[in-house]
């Protein structure tokens, strides 16, 4: 039998969590260091297992791994990744260090110890990886809920001053969603063949339902990845627990684990019920290019630093969610890379406006100005950071965007378009917040801010080097994401439409 | 038509030699940038020579390159080097290659050339900055960004390089960012060309979905296939792209405010090179636009009104650095006419860019070496008879102006007569109107710059008190003394010799012969009289008189255009505020609205189950009560059943 990596991977957060949670309180600086040093082996592992990836395999998942669970129901525990789970999979294990290196000193003003927060955080991503690992449906299901437990205590004892507020909007919000997948996920058993390994991915694949059937399973899956994503209008809770969240987990939260929403949305939604997704495409695009444009505008409006990030995401989501649903081979690799590369450059912003926050004690906008002038490196990598969220071309966020962007307009000319103005409002949003915090002269309690740590500077440059990197050079990543896109292609029986033009390439 | 389709649908040889030293052009000014920007402090000591020297080697590059251009055949001169496949995905494939072609070699020289002049000049001007470093740090970025613009061989690779100098103009506008008044001018400068880069983009998606590729190459071969109407809205979006880097109408606000950018940055940036940008996109897509006669017109009506629009705002600015950014407006004007022209403008919109490349950066630099000894002030009332004590900027600033107005011999009367000329050329109603609009510009053009001229250097000296005027250092003035050569010789060079002519027409085209509406010594003589009456005007009005300090009252048209003929008051009315309002009364629904609604929810829901709470009183009573009741129901709808 081979080696289990995704299992490995998923393990050793999980194993350090315990041990991180065992340790004796007061040692939390040593929890601190035992937490960072066993996310960086998944890290490692994942590196190797990019290395030992095929992306010109036929299979549709490799590193499989498929066992019994509970075989009255035809679960398994069935593990596996295409590029990409692959991809996502990089993303939680690349963030993950990252986030508690920046989390050193956010979880002492918590109610609970520091340990606690660096063990959920470990716990979470052992939960991720699963998410985006599982090939049985309930499998991914049981993960998908798993999440929301050390989530919700991340926010709720370690958040601002609404944080419990948000837990529970958060977890109320998360719940509903499930309640409806828990609902498609019984319905898809009832309905489909049965026997052994039911639930396994590729024996649903094909399934064929009555048409109202399968509207009402899609619409059961979509509505909690659609809430999980966030779509436009059921974006509410995101800026509430964005904004409470500790910076460290509101990245894990935005950049990571609201993947999981349009992700299922690729693993499940489209090849499960291809007809269904067709039939949906329109209002989903509609409620795409809506949040689009919707999320932009709010942000500008936005007074308080973090819930302004956090609704520049919302604006991002709407772009993955366009994409996916626009079915054409560039808007679903533009997607997934949007995926990854929102993950970093949302992460690079809420760390950098977290190291602000600290140093001010406020979220406030008003409260910041001439940072540039006491603090040009922070200021220099905000910049950068928010440059890589308005898709400056150059720096990763372009190239996904503007493949989702061309992909959406070879089907969608209209939605395309309106959606393309999404660009001039991100460019108000990104540079309105940096003019008003960074620009002008310092005030009186900016003047004494200092610039970033050697610790802040270790935890921005991997995040910066990788926007740029991806910048210029997506495509090792797109290599990988491609084939698994043409797969869903061809699940959901879609083909690119040729160039309209008569008589081209004739 | 179809010797211009064929010219750049021609499948370029590949780069070898001293081509393939091509992506060196961009690759210098990029280590300039990163050496210095990561570098930090660090490279203060060293950053200004290192920054100056990288253009200047990429320069050399240049000139290599150049001569071995010369030494080839005229239809073999297009060479591309390709890099690396930057996004393949499906259908989509785009590499990053570049393309040396004679068009793309004007702007190298220029950019090069000139740039290195710039950077040379900066490091005097810039000389008690404490922040130099970062300053040729953000220039030299500029630079290779300019560069990979004018060299990439398809539009995606373009657009990186157009928003790359979109980057860089906005980092240097804001370079002293701590002037709030600054900082926004430079906001203002990036969102409005976001506005045009909405229609780039706009028009490259329309070229994948209609051909299925986005390099030159492949949208010109494919572009006979095009129908008229989907060539139109391609060639109207990238004309929307062009509005916005050249600060062309309706897009023009941001022009004057980015003179908040440091003096070198106005010569570089927002004079010689980046703003013209637009011209090279639209001369680029010649193949495109000769399919879209519509479109066509609307570039030339773009171009004219822009000219006039300038000329006017030019003439009512008491700031220099003012006057010759809505100089700049007016000039890239008559280029952008020139190039909807079609064949017979192109290559006269791209002399008209050079030689104004050179008068107006030796212009602007004379500009910041007035303010260099004026404690920075720019209100040329307060200048005058600076003659006498800065004879080398007097001299050097003499013969730009001179170009500029189209002094008989010197650059800007080939150039720009040349446009004029060009404008006449047809029948109907469309010479009359494009080419008087040409005609007066020139006139105008010859009032306003006659009237920088004299206020600053002639007349009174109506100096503050604690100035001291003097002549700026070497490594400013030996710059200016080139560009001045330049501005006065460079017209001659290129323009009677027809040299630029042949050098571009594997690109551009050959026109066809087309008479004038009038004459071509009419024209010639109109101008000249028209010049001689705007300049006799200026001397006039701020010679003989008395200037006076603060600037009088003034017409209604004086009052117009000193505030830009109202735009921005109009861009605040018709979008800014209307844009605060529905952004505000969003977050007001957001919460009230849709969150509301959740909320309202929860709270309905907590409501109803707090009514229900009361039903779990604890008295067994009541429950032995509800259970009786239940069977009782139970047993009743059994027996109903039954019956």
């Amino acid at each position: 039998m081979s080696f289990p990596w995704l299992t490995v991977i998923a393990a050793v957060p999980l194993a350090g969590a315990v041990a991180v949670a065992l340790l004796p309180s007061g040692r939390s600086l040593l929890a601190k260091q035992v937490a960072l040093g066993v996310s960086l082996v998944p890290l490692v592992l994942t590196v190797v297992m990019s290395l030992k990836f095929d992306s010109g395999s036929a299979a549709a998942f490799q590193f499989t791994e498929n066992h019994d669970w509970i075989p009255q129901f035809g679960v398994s525990y069935a593990l596996g990744v295409d590029g990409i789970g692959l991809v996502l999979i990089a993303l939680t294990t690349v963030l993950t260090p990252v986030c508690l290196l920046a989390s050193w000193r956010d979880a002492e003003e918590g109610r609970r110890s520091a340990k606690a927060y660096f063990a959920l955080m470990l716990l979470l991503e052992a939960a991720m990886i699963g998410v985006f690992a599982a090939t049985d449906v309930f499998l991914f299901y049981v993960l998908f809920e798993a999440m929301l437990i050390p989530m919700y205590f991340i926010i709720g004892a370690y958040g601002g001053a609404q944080r419990s507020y948000a837990a529970v909007k958060f977890l109320l919000y998360s719940l509903f969603g499930g309640l409806l997948m828990l609902a498609a996920v019984i319905g898809l058993f009832v309905v489909s063949k049965g026997g052994d390994h039911a639930f396994l991915l590729q024996n649903l694949v094909g399934t064929h339902f009555s048409p109202s059937t399968e509207r009402l399973l899609f619409l059961g899956f979509f509505a909690a990845f659609a809430i999980k994503a966030p779509l436009w209008p059921l974006h509410t809770w995101l800026p509430d627990a964005a904004a409470e969240a500790p910076p460290g987990g509101a990245v894990l939260l935005v950049g990571v684990m609201d993947k999981v929403g349009t992700f299922g949305m690729i693993r499940l939604c489209l090849p499960l019920f291809p007809d269904a997704s067709k039939w949906a495409a329109p209002v989903v695009i509609t409620l795409a290019v809506i949040g689009i444009l919707y999320g932009a505008l709010l942000a500008i409006a936005q007074t308080d630093l973090k819930r302004l990030i956090a609704y520049t995401s919302i604006s991002h989501f709407g772009f993955i969610t366009l994409g996916i649903f626009a079915m054409t081979t560039q808007a679903q690799s533009g997607s997934t890379l949007y995926m990854v590369n929102h993950g970093f450059s949302t992460a690079a912003l809420f760390l950098i406006a977290g190291f602000l926050i600290s140093r001010r004690g406020s979220r406030a906008i008003d409260d910041f100005g001439g940072v540039q002038r006491v603090a040009p490196m922070l200021a220099g990598t905000f910049l950068v950071a928010g440059l890589s969220s308005l898709a400056l071309p150059g720096l990763s966020s372009f190239v996904s965007e503007f493949l989702v962007l061309v992909g959406t307009f070879t089907r969608y000319e209209v939605a395309a378009v309106v959606a393309t103005a999404g660009i001039i409002l991100a460019s108000l949003y990104i540079l309105l917040m940096y003019q008003r915090t960074m620009t002008g002269e310092p005030t009186e309690e900016t003047s004494k801010l200092t610039d970033l740590t050697p610790r802040e500077a270790w935890v921005v440059a991997p995040l910066l080097a990788v926007i740029i990197a991806l910048g210029f050079y997506p495509k090792p990543v797109l290599d990988v994401i491609n084939p698994a896109v043409a797969r869903t292609m061809h699940q959901v029986g879609q083909h690119d439409p040729a160039p309209s033009a008569e008589g081209v390439g004739k | 038509m179809g010797t211009l389709l064929a010219a750049q649908s021609h499948q370029a040889a590949g780069a070898s030699g001293v081509f393939s030293l091509t992506w060196l052009l961009v690759a210098l000014p990029m280590l300039g940038a990163a050496v210095l920007l990561l570098g930090g402090r660090r490279t203060d000591r060293f950053g200004h020579l290192l920054g100056a020297a990288l253009p200047g080697a990429a320069f050399v590059v240049g000139v290599i390159e150049f001569i071995a251009l010369l030494g080839r055949d005229g239809s073999d001169r297009a060479l591309s080097q390709h890099l690396f496949s930057w996004v393949p995905a499906g259908g989509f494939q785009v590499d990053v290659g570049l393309l040396v072609d004679p068009l793309s070699m004007c702007f190298v020289l220029l950019i090069t050339g000139v740039g290195t002049l710039i950077h040379v000049y900066s490091i005097g001007y810039m000389e008690h900055d404490p922040d130099r470093r970062r300053f040729f740090g953000y220039l030299n970025l500029f630079v290779a960004a300019m560069l990979l613009l004018v060299l990439a061989d398809s539009y995606l690779t373009l657009y990186v390089g157009w928003e790359g100098v979109g980057l860089a103009s906005y980092l240097l506008i804001g370079f002293w960012s701590y002037n709030p008044a600054y900082a926004a001018a430079a906001k203002k400068a990036f969102v409005a060309n976001r506005v045009g880069d909405f229609g780039l983009s706009v028009a490259i998606m329309i070229m994948f979905a209609q051909l299925g590729t986005v390099s030159f190459q492949g949208v010109f071969a494919g572009a006979g296939h095009l129908s008229e109407g989907v060539a139109t809205a391609m060639g109207l979006m990238l004309l929307l792209g062009a509005c916005g880097k050249s600060a062309q109408f309706p897009l023009q606000s941001w022009l004057g405010d980015a003179m908040a950018g440091p003096t070198p940055v106005s010569a570089l940036i927002h004079a010689a090179t980046m703003v013209t940008a637009g011209v090279y996109l639209v001369v680029r897509s010649a193949p495109i636009f000769e399919l879209a006669p519509n479109a066509q017109l609307v570039v030339v009506i773009v171009g004219a009104v822009t000219l006039i629009f300038g000329a006017i705002v030019g003439c009512a600015k008491d700031d220099i650095k003012k006057a010759l950014a809505a100089s700049t407006m007016s000039q890239i004007g008559y280029m952008m006419l020139a190039a909807g022209l079609g064949p017979v403008g192109y290559v006269f919109a791209i002399f008209h860019l050079l030689t104004h490349g050179f008068f107006k950066a030796g212009l602007f630099l004379g500009a910041g070496s007035v303010m260099h000894g004026m404690n920075d002030q720019v209100d040329m009332r307060r200048f005058g008879g600076l003659a006498t004590v800065m004879k080398v900027t007097w001299i050097t600033f003499g013969l730009g102006w001179l170009a500029i107005i189209g002094f008989p011999g010197l650059s800007g009367f080939w150039s720009k007569d040349k446009i004029i000329e060009a404008a006449f050329v047809g029948d109907g109603w469309r010479p009359w109107v494009f080419g008087l609009a040409a005609l007066i510009g020139a006139g105008v053009t010859a009032f306003y710059m006659t009237r920088v001229f004299l206020l600053t250097f002639h007349g009174k000296r109506r100096w503050s008190e604690d100035v001291h005027p003097h002549e700026s250092p070497l490594v400013m003035t030996v710059p200016l003394m080139i560009l001045a050569v330049g501005s006065a010789f460079l017209g001659l060079l290129l323009g009677p010799t027809g040299a630029l002519k042949t050098w571009l027409e594997p690109v551009t085209g050959v026109p066809g012969d087309e008479s004038t509406a009038l004459p071509l010594w009419s024209l010639t003589v109109l101008t000249v009289v028209l010049v001689v009456a705007g300049a006799g005007l200026a001397w006039s009005m701020y010679l003989r008189e008395e200037v006076p300090v603060t600037a009088p009252r003034g017409s209604w048209l004086t009052r117009a255009a000193r505030v830009d003929l109202y735009q921005d008051a109009l861009n605040e009315s018709l979008l800014m505020r209307p844009g605060q309002y529905l952004t505000r009364s969003l977050v007001y629904a957001d919460n009230r609205g849709i969150d509301g609604a959740v909320n309202g929810l929860a709270a309905l829901i907590g409501g109803t189950s707090g009514r229900f709470r009361r039903l779990q009183t604890g008295f067994v009573r009541s429950y032995a009560l509800s259970m009786f009741g239940g069977a009782a129901l139970v047993v009743g709808a059994m027996l109903l059943v039954r019956l």
